[in-house]
This record gives structure tokens, sequence and C-alpha cells, in this order.
């Protein structure tokens, strides 16, 4: 059971904060240093970190809120990326379609890979769907569409609507960023809607939540399958951005990378996932430069992660604040 | 060396976070991207190394071109298409890199060649097989230096056929890049008059073979060809000893086999080997200076033909900038280089092709007995010299749209 | 010649041996992974750079020390588990109580500095190794040819295997180690040192994982990444064997290594992706593993 104790003793304090107007003060900061980032900043290089950080914070929904670790959410990411690149490459469709086909994918597979694997809690629910996630990878290393480890590659990014030219990188920014913005608020509802107390419900006593009659199973498949396909648009918008969907993004270490991400950042907490996307992209992208050590930095940040700061850098904030973030 | 590139790495990010307020970086400088492995299966055969011949070519040539100083910058694509193309981005966007260089593992190089062209700047592959590059997907800000798939297949395989080895079967390693060494390698023996038996394909990095080596000496070929790369190479030629392949009358063939990885394997198990190369550090004077030098600075090791390519590719880039006086147009670099004819130290005289592709000899190699060895490296007997106009594919044959 | 669905039966035969062989690799090192998993509730995914570390002190001995395999077969183990006692003490201690998942990432990031360390030191490609004089040669079965070194790793593993696995279910150290993982609390008030056992533990696992590097290197290529891929698999059997299962972990290494023989040969590309399959159905079939107690 200490498999779901910790998380839960982190967001604890969120439980008592309800539609808290620092969070939205936090939120409306965001959006603007967002907004006004490109002017310092390399664009694909901010919406890598959208990407990665809307795949953070749809995978946070399940392991923060509902205590659900899934060590299999590359399968999500990398189905979109392979499906909004196929349907944009090879069937023409427009950017807006694609990205939504993507979205719907995910959310199917969520579906199955939900209904098999809720059935299980803690370490086994984590394994089936790293189970489920490497099947589905031999059958992408397999498939002809998806070319192999050469990937899909040249996916033209398209007019969104049909108007907006999406190769210039600044336009694809803003698109990116509204995508980002949307994922977001639309997680941020659902863990204050009282579905989301639910599910916090869950997280916190399972027996009882089941006890006072509510449907335990179906308000996990729902989380599970709304997290899937958030990060679906996650992986679609990055094929698009990139124009690259490979194995790489269906890979376990994709999933691990994901569970780094929210870890830095604060399991549990709203921006944590956001700020710990935006802190291992930052640091893959400027550590490139260090060739054969980076590895090694990298694993020195977990060791250092899990000793130093286990609720992560927005988790601490916040308790130096003494408030939830 | 590591403090040094520890520093490289502080001062690339201090550039990168500065980068985007610098627009007029082309003007300057020349500056040269090495992308390749530094940190896995192929870091022996590329990586450091790889970095260290770029630094050897600006260096030979004088540090400068017209004035304008030339400065090595590096990183590591993890052999992933998506790594390696967001740093082709970011380099070409806001680093000032004109050119990239190297780049093993096909699927990254394909991907490289992408951003390129949409970039119109200049991409000299060393590192990369895949003959698709100056195929199907050829582009004209690409060359193509040191060797490709067509390449092996065509040397190892015709050379063993013609010797007897007349019946094939592939170890395949289960990835685009493998099935396409085997179609090469199987039109090759094919065409020769050898018939294939048979195939297996075993997964990416998997550590045992036994079990295909079995089946492989179950269809009673001559020739178990080896359609794989690094690691998977290494142990399926160590295993085949085990099981005693070799004494029961078959022999390997190593389509995709570096002098690292016979170094790695050590000659007891290697001796007898035959490989395609495009470069051997004991060739020649000119290539032996080379390897001591570069030796010195790589603590004792020598040049692989990959490294070998990145020098010399480099060194006729520069060329071709000096003879243009400017490096802001890719498409008319790469038009140039193929312009003037090559001349370097390592590969000899040759010239670049309509579609990117470096013509140069390919050789054919036999690895030393031990008792042949006579020193460090000392690993390769030469058995044939393929001609540059037989060792690559015809220009009509690879379909490439700037041909027509 | 009979056959077997289209394969004649001495060539199935082969791959079967072969299967058993290659369980037997997953059998030490799931073991291990299991005993540390059972007392210190942590998924040692260091276990494949250790595994990795084993076979590069046995390079390391025999190149600067002189010392053969057989002086590897013993004091890898020692030192690789004496570095493992480190890492517990100063490290993993620290983590006692919290949830796998901080387990899983310290241990995860410190294989990343070590097989990164390696790397530096003695690049990608690996380095050779030598099958010791004794061993080499093997015997004609008549349906395969059996290296003789292969036919030593199936017993000397089952040897360990069987050894560990009496010294837990029937000494009086075992069941110290048993109820500890039960209760740790408990035995604590009983005046037994549980940190230094859980400690020991560890140091243990550790050396379990360098022996069978040690047992590799001669036939695996000793390289810096050669336990990189290997420890998802071999975390798949412990969970396949139910964890903490020391039996179910040393049944289903062999066991496992059996099916991947034989798909070796029926579905090639499928080889690796098997294990993931009888996962999946294992644990929607029998949620606490094929060996593990539901609880």
């Amino acid at each position: 059971m200490a498999a779901r104790s910790e998380p839960a003793a982190i967001a604890a304090p969120l439980a008592t904060a309800n539609g808290l107007r620092h969070q939205y003060l936090v939120m409306a900061g965001m959006a603007l240093a967002l907004a006004s980032a490109p002017l310092l900043l390399y664009p694909v290089f901010l919406m890598k970190v959208l990407c990665f950080a809307l795949f953070a914070c749809a995978f946070n929904l399940l392991i923060g809120y509902v205590g659900l670790v899934s060590f299999g959410h590359a399968a999500f990411f990398g189905t979109a990326a392979y499906a909004a690149g196929h349907a944009a490459k090879v069937w023409g469709f427009p950017p807006e379609l694609a990205v939504a086909f993507a979205t719907l994918c995910s959310a199917a597979l969520g579906l199955v890979f939900g209904w098999l694997a809720i059935r299980r809690q803690g370490i086994y629910f984590a394994m089936i769907t790293l189970a489920l996630a490497q099947m589905l990878y031999f059958f992408y290393l397999q498939a002809p569409f998806t070319g192999g480890e050469d990937g899909i590659q040249a996916i033209p990014r398209g007019r969104l609507l049909g108007v907006l030219d999406l190769s210039n990188d600044l336009v694809m920014y803003w698109v990116v960023l509204a995508v980002f913005l949307g994922g977001f608020l639309l997680i941020y509802r659902t863990i204050h809607s009282p579905f989301g107390q639910v599910l916090k419900a869950i997280r916190e006593n399972e027996p009882r939540a089941v006890s006072l009659g509510y449907e335990v199973d179906r308000y996990k498949l729902l989380a599970f399958v709304l997290s899937a396909a958030l990060s679906g648009l996650a992986g679609g918008t990055k094929a698009l951005v990139f124009q690259l969907a490979s194995l790489t993004d269906v890979h376990w270490t994709m999933s691990g990378e994901v569970v780094l991400m929210a870890l830095v950042g604060g399991l549990g907490t709203v921006f944590g996932p956001i700020v710990g996307a935006a802190v291992i992209v930052s640091l893959q992208n400027y550590l490139a430069g260090l060739g054969h050590w980076v590895t090694i930095v990298q694993g020195l940040i977990f060791v250092a992660c899990v000793l130093a700061f286990r609720r992560g850098i927005v988790g601490e904030l916040g308790r130096l604040l003494g408030k939830p973030l | 060396m590591r403090t040094f590139s520890l520093l490289a790495g502080v001062a690339a990010l201090a550039l990168a976070v500065a980068g985007p307020a610098r627009a007029d970086f082309t003007g300057g400088k020349v500056r040269i991207g090495v992308l390749n492995d530094q940190s896995s299966l192929y870091a022996d055969i590329t990586g450091q190394g790889s970095v260290v011949a770029a630094r050897m070519a600006v260096e030979d040539f004088g540090g400068k071109v017209k004035g304008a100083p030339i400065e090595v910058v590096f990183a590591d694509h993890q052999n992933k298409p998506d790594v390696g193309s967001n740093i082709a981005r970011q380099w070409y966007d806001t680093e000032g890199v004109d050119v990239i260089v190297d780049v093993p593992t096909s699927s990254v190089a394909l991907a490289i060649n992408e951003v390129t062209r949409e970039k119109n700047k200049v991409f000299l592959v060393s590192g990369a097989a895949t003959s698709d590059l100056t195929g199907a997907k050829c582009s004209p800000n690409t060359v193509h230096w040191t060797y490709d798939t067509w390449a092996l297949a065509n040397g190892t395989g015709s050379a063993i056929v013609q010797t007897g080895g007349d019946s094939w079967f592939f170890l395949t390693a289960d990835y685009a890049f493998g099935h396409a060494l085997e179609r090469d390698t199987a039109a090759v023996v094919t065409k020769n008059g050898g018939k294939v038996l048979g195939s297996v394909r075993h997964p990416l990095n998997n550590p045992d073979f036994s079990s295909y080596l079995l089946q492989a000496q179950a269809s009673k070929a001559k020739i178990i060809g080896l359609a794989n790369a690094g690691g998977d190479t290494i142990n399926s030629i160590k295993q085949a000893a085990e099981f005693g392949i070799v004494a029961g009358g078959q022999n390997l063939a190593g389509l995709l086999v570096f002098i690292t990885d016979v170094h790695g394997l050590g000659l007891p198990i290697a001796q007898g080997l035959i490989l395609t190369e495009s470069f051997y550090w004991d060739l020649n004077e000119n290539t032996r200076a080379f390897a001591k030098r570069f030796g010195e600075r790589m603590n004792g090791r020598v040049p692989t033909m990959v490294q070998a390519g990145v020098y010399a590719s480099i060194l006729h880039y520069l060329k071709a900038l000096e003879a243009l006086g400017s490096d802001g147009d890719g498409k008319a670099v790469v038009d140039k280089m193929k312009a003037i004819p090559t001349d370097d130290p390592l590969f000899g005289k040759g010239e670049i092709r309509k579609d990117g592709r470096k013509l140069h000899p390919m050789y054919l190699f036999e690895v030393k007995k031990p008792a042949e060895s006579k020193g460090p490296w000392d690993y390769y007997k030469l058995k044939a010299t393929i001609p540059a106009d037989k060792a690559f594919r015809p220009l009509a044959e690879g379909g490439c749209p700037l041909v027509q | 010649m009979t056959e077997l669905l289209g394969i004649p039966a001495p060539v199935l035969f082969g791959q079967l041996l072969l299967g058993l062989i290659n369980g037997a690799f997953y059998a030490i090192l799931s073991l291990g992974l299991a005993v540390i998993f059972g007392l210190l509730n942590i998924i040692n995914f260091t276990h494949g750079a250790q595994y990795m570390m084993g076979a590069f002190t046995a390079w390391m001995l025999l190149n600067w020390a002189g010392l053969g395999y057989w002086w590897a077969l013993l004091l890898a183990p020692l030192f690789v588990g004496l570095t493992g006692i480190l890492i517990e003490r100063f490290l993993l201690k620290r983590l006692a109580g919290l949830d796998h998942l901080y387990g899983l990432l310290l241990t995860f990031g410190l294989a990343l500095v070590i097989q990164g360390l390696y790397r530096n030191e003695f690049g990608s490609t690996g380095l050779p190794y030598a099958i010791p004089a004794e061993l080499r040669g093997g015997q004609n079965l008549g349906f395969m040819f059996l290296p003789n070194y292969r036919a030593w790793v199936v017993v000397v593993s089952l040897a360990v295997c069987l050894a560990t696995w009496l010294v837990i279910e029937k000494t009086r150290l075992g069941s110290y180690l048993r109820a500890a993982t039960e209760n740790p609390t408990l035995v604590q008030a009983m005046g037994i040192d549980v940190p230094r056992m859980v400690t020991l533990t560890y140091g243990f696992g550790v050396a379990l994982a360098a022996f069978a590097g040690v047992l590799a290197a001669p036939i695996y290529q000793v390289s810096p990444l050669m336990g990189a891929d290997l420890i998802i698999v071999v975390f798949a059997v412990v969970v396949i064997g139910g964890m903490g299962s020391i039996l179910g972990s040393i049944l289903t290494g062999f066991g496992l290594g059996v099916i991947e023989g034989l798909t070796k040969v029926f579905w090639p590309e499928a080889s690796s992706t098997v294990i993931f399959v009888i996962m999946a159905i294992v644990l929607l079939l029998r949620p606490a593993g094929l060996f593990g107690r539901t609880g």
C-alpha cells in the first residue's frame, strides 16, 4: 500500500484548496510568460516543452489524482504521433483533423488498456500498462505504415482550417500554445469538478468510495481514457511540430521520461508537470553539447531529485509558500 | 579531453541562450556541427573521434577560409531521429551552423537530410549507411562520403560468391536498415550466380544468437551473412565461434563490420572474417601519418573509416567554400563541391557524383590471424581493391530525382 | 525424421536446450532482484548495470591483475557486492518506507551513471573475454553441438539457485530473513539487527548479478550497455513469478528462457516481446504472479 500513500501525502493539501485564487494568478502569469516567450527563446524548443508539458500533465492526472502509476503512457503519446503523421502525410488530412483523429485513436486505445489494467492496483497496474505498451511497440515495429526505425518523416504541417500557414514556426507556436492551454484548463477543471473530487476520494480510500455507492471502476476508467486522450493530443501535436513520428515515441524510455518529468516538477501538483517538462527538455537540449557526459549528468539529476527534492520543484516551492501550486 | 568537452558544452549552452539575438551569424564565420552518437552503440565508430577528425581537418586547412574563422561544435543525437532533427533545426536556426557532418544511424541521417534540404544548408554524411541518401531520398544539399549499404553488399557479397561461397543464409537485424542490407546483398549474391537459402530476423540488441546460429547451421548454407551491426554483429561472430559453426565448414560474412568491432572481438575470434571498408589506417604513407596524429589525441586508437570520411569531407567542403567565397547558399556550396574534383590524403583522388555520391575505391579486407599481426591495431590484409567506378551503385539504378 | 509443427524434432530439442541456457541467466538475475525486492521493497534497476560490472570486473582482473576466470567467479561478486553495500548504506537507506517509484528512479539514475562512466572509460564497442581453457570445445549430442561452457553455465546456475533457495527456506538465517520481510519491527524487537540484514541482503542480490555477469563474459560481449536492455526483461520475469517469491523467480526464469527459445524458432521477430505478452496474461489471470501470494 506504500505504493499509493506517498503521492497522496504530497497532494493532500489540494483536497482542501478548492478553486484557490492564487492558482488562477499563477495560471495567468504562466499564460503571459508563454505568450511572450518566443521573443526570447527559440520557438521550436518552446513547442517541444509545451507538448511534453501537456503529456506530463495528462500523466499526472492519473498518478497525482487517481493514484494510478502507468508505465505505459508512451503508447498513447506514440500512437497519436503515428496516427497524426499518417493522416496528414498519406491521407492528406488538414492539421486540425489529423490531430483530432490522433486524439481519438489514443482515447480508444486508452479505453482498451484501461479496461484491462484498472482491475489491478499499485505495481501490478504499472506492470500491465508496461506489458501492453511493449506489445504495442512490437506492433509498430512490424507494421509497414510506421516506417520501422526511420519513422514517418517529413510530415506536412499544412494550413490550419485552410488559412493559417503552420510551416511558419511562430504561427505554429501560437497554435501549440492554444492546444496546450486548452488541454491544461480541461485538466484543471476536471480535478476541481465533482468528478475530480470522487477521483481523489478513490485515491484516498477506495473501499470507502465503494461503500458510498460510487462505481469506482467506471470513474477510474474514465480518468484513464481522459489521460490517454490528452497524451494523444500532445503526441499528435508533437508529430506535426517536428514533422516526425518515430519508435522513440512509443519506446518504454518515453514512458520513463514522463514519469521523471512529473516527479521532478512535483507529483500531484497543478503546475509541477509543466515545470518538470520544461526542466527536462531544457536539460536534454542544452546538455546535448556535453556529448558523452549527457547520460551521466541525467543519472545524477535522477539521484539528486529522489534524495533531495522528493516533492519536486513545485511541490517544494508550494510547501515553502504554504500554498498548493 | 573531458574537461574540454565539458567547457565546450557550457560554451554551447551560453551560445544557445544568446543565440536568437544575433541573426547575422553566417557573415562572420564558418561553423561546422558534428552530430553523431557520443554515448551508445556507435560512439566508438563515430563519437569523439569524429570531432577530433573534424578539428584536424580545420587545422590542416589553416583555421580560416578567406579570413573567416572556422569553428567546430558537436552534439549527441542518441541514435534517435527526433533528437537529431531537433538539434539540427536549432543549430541551423539559432546557432549559425552552416554544415552538419557525420550522423551515423540511417534513420537519423534521413531526418537530417530533410531538415538540411528545408533550410538550404549542407549535409556531409559519413557515418550513415543507407544508400537511399543518394537514391530515392537524394537531396541537392547532401553529400554521402564514406560508404553505403550497396557498396558493402557489393564488395563483400560478390567477392565471396566469386570465391565459391555461393549459398547464403542471413541473420538479419529486424529493422529497416537490416532489411535493406539483406535485400541489397541477396541481390548481389543472386546476380553473381549464388543462391539464398533463407534468413532469420532477430530483434535489435539481442544478446543471444545461438538459436539463430543453429537455424543457420541447419540450412547447410556455405555462408552465413550477418545483416546487422554493432553489438549484434559482435555477438553473432563470438557465438558462431563458440558453437563451432566456422570449424564445421560454414563461413561468416560480416556486412557492416568496422575496425573497432574487430578490436572488440579480438583476433583469435575475428580471424578470417572478410569485410569491405573504404579506408584502413595502414594503407599507405598518408593514412599512417594521419593515424599517428589521430592516435596522439585519441589514446592510441586508430581512425575508423567514418572518422576518416569526416576529415576528408570537411577538407573538401572548405575547398569549395574558398572557391565560392560564401557559405550562405547550401545548394550552391554542394554544387561547387561536385564541380571540383576531390583530392585528399586519406581517400586519394575522386569526385562527387550528381546524386551526391562521393566516388572512391572500396577495399576488400581479410582479418589477420593472431600470428600475422605485428602490433596493436594491425588487423587487416588487403585482398582486393574495387575501383571507384565499380564500387558504388550505378547512377541510373538509384532512382534519384536529381539525375533525371 | 519426426517433425513437430513443421520443425524436425532434433532441432526442437536443440532449441529447448538453448532456451534453458538463456533461462539460467534470467534465473540468477531475477533471483537477485526478487531477494532484494522481498526484503527492501525496492525494484533494483541498477541490476543490469551491476551485471555489467561483474563482467567488466572479470575483464579487469584478467588484464590488469592476471587473475583468470575462476578467480573472477569468486572475486567479482565480492567486489561488486561490496559496492552494492555502499549504495545501500549511503543511498537506498534513505528511501525506506517510501513508494516503490522512488527506489526505482534512484536505481535507474544510478544505472545511467554507472553505464556512462564505464562507457567513457572502456568505449562502447566492448572488450573480448575468452572462454577458460578448461571449458573450451563441446559435445556432439547428435541433435546439436553443445559447447562445454554452456553446459557449465546451466549446471552452475542451477546449483547457485538451489543453494540460495535452500538457505532462505531451510536455515535459521533464512527464517529471520523471511520474518523480516513480513514484519521488520517485530524481528528487530527480537534482537536481530534488521538494518544490517537489509544491507547484506542487497549486497548478496547484487553479488548474484555480478556472478551472472562473469558467467556471461565469455559468451556475450563485455560491453557497458550489455545489461541495459536486460533489466526490463528480468524485471518482467520477477513479476510473472510473483514479486518477492524466490522459487517463483527461479522457475519462471528457466521457464521463460525455454518459451523465448521456442519463439525464436516459430516467430523470431517476436522473441523479445513474448515475455510481455505472458506478463500481461499472467497479471490479468493471477494478479500476484504465478507463485506469489495474493494479499
